[in-house]
């Protein structure tokens, strides 16, 4: 295997998705080839990153303008209104 | 406490809380305090969500309305299938990417030169160097999260799309593959790419241990 088919390999790669022959011959390629194997922890650490940077921003709360809590709950009226 | 109800053998569904399941109950009986809950309890997150993928306030505030208005358009018809949470962030992916397929097309900027070179033996054709640990250090920091987050958004937009879905939200490639309208191998393809992409946008910054 060489590093063009290791990349092709990767998403597999990380989400643990490789069968095992194609796992194993991939592993040897890394335990040979420093260069992937820098490239397979800056892909993971991307990955991590992204969910960290966005994930904090998910769990930012109190932002939602109260004038739109208030839109949302007057165009609510009519459904529930006719739900109820 | 406990805080789930059985919901009885053989039903593929994952338990309601408690709260969820007494709040559902209070808007199907279209009790006004019960939508206010809802809204004030889910809003703020959800509005973060569709920011994230409309990419402006402007934007995501017209898919929060409209997401909502849906979700109370659609609460008879929602059985418990899912946490009211996970539905209602469906929703709201649903809502938003409706807005970016409304948005007048332009040209979307080729990913390729983001991706990395092989040489002509297969091999890399750039000697990568170790980001260690400093980048998970900076990524502690306010400002770091908040750099990532902008290369995330210098992404063509079918890949930003496909990554925020996927590595942020949480859909699995099927899942995916159904709201944008393409195959599960599209998905993983555009995934693997937006994520090679990133990772050359931050190669300069975690490299040089600048942040």
């Amino acid at each position: 295997m060489k590093c063009r088919e290791c990349d092709e390999f990767l998403a597999d790669y990380v989400s643990g998705e490789l069968a095992a022959d194609v796992l194993a011959t991939f592993e040897l390629h890394l335990s040979r080839c420093r260069n992937c194997r820098t490239y397979v922890e800056q892909y993971r650490l991307t990955i991590a990153a992204g969910k960290t940077a966005c994930e904090a921003a998910k769990e930012a709360k109190g932002d939602m303008p109260e004038e739109l809590i208030q839109a949302i709950l007057a165009a609510a009226r009519p459904v529930r209104d006719h739900s109820s | 406490m406990q805080d789930t109800i059985d919901r009885g053998q053989g039903e593929n569904r994952p338990d309601l809380s408690l709260d969820e399941t007494e709040l559902l109950a209070r808007l199907r009986s279209g009790y006004g305090s019960a939508y206010e809950e809802l809204v004030r309890t889910y809003s703020g997150r959800l509005l973060a969500v569709a920011r994230r993928i409309v990419g402006n306030d402007e934007e995501a505030r017209d898919v929060i309305q409209d997401a909502f208005l849906n979700a109370f358009r659609s609460l008879p018809r929602f059985q418990g299938e899912a946490r009211l949470s996970t539905w209602l962030h469906r929703i709201v992916v649903n809502s938003a990417l409706m807005k970016l397929r409304t948005r007048r097309r332009k040209p979307e900027e080729s990913i390729e030169p983001l991706l990395p070179a092989f040489l002509a033996d297969g091999h890399y054709a750039e000697k990568f160097s170790t980001w260690g640990e400093q980048a998970d250090t900076a990524l502690s920091r306010t400002e770091t999260k908040a750099l990532v987050r902008r290369r995330i958004d210098e992404l063509p937009e079918s890949f930003r799309t496909v990554l925020l879905l996927r590595d942020i939200e949480g859909l699995d490639t099927e899942e995916t593959a159904r709201v944008l309208e393409t195959t599960p191998n599209a998905v993983k393809i555009r995934l693997h790419r937006a994520r090679a992409a990133l990772r050359t946008l931050l190669a300069p910054h975690f490299g040089r241990g600048e942040l």
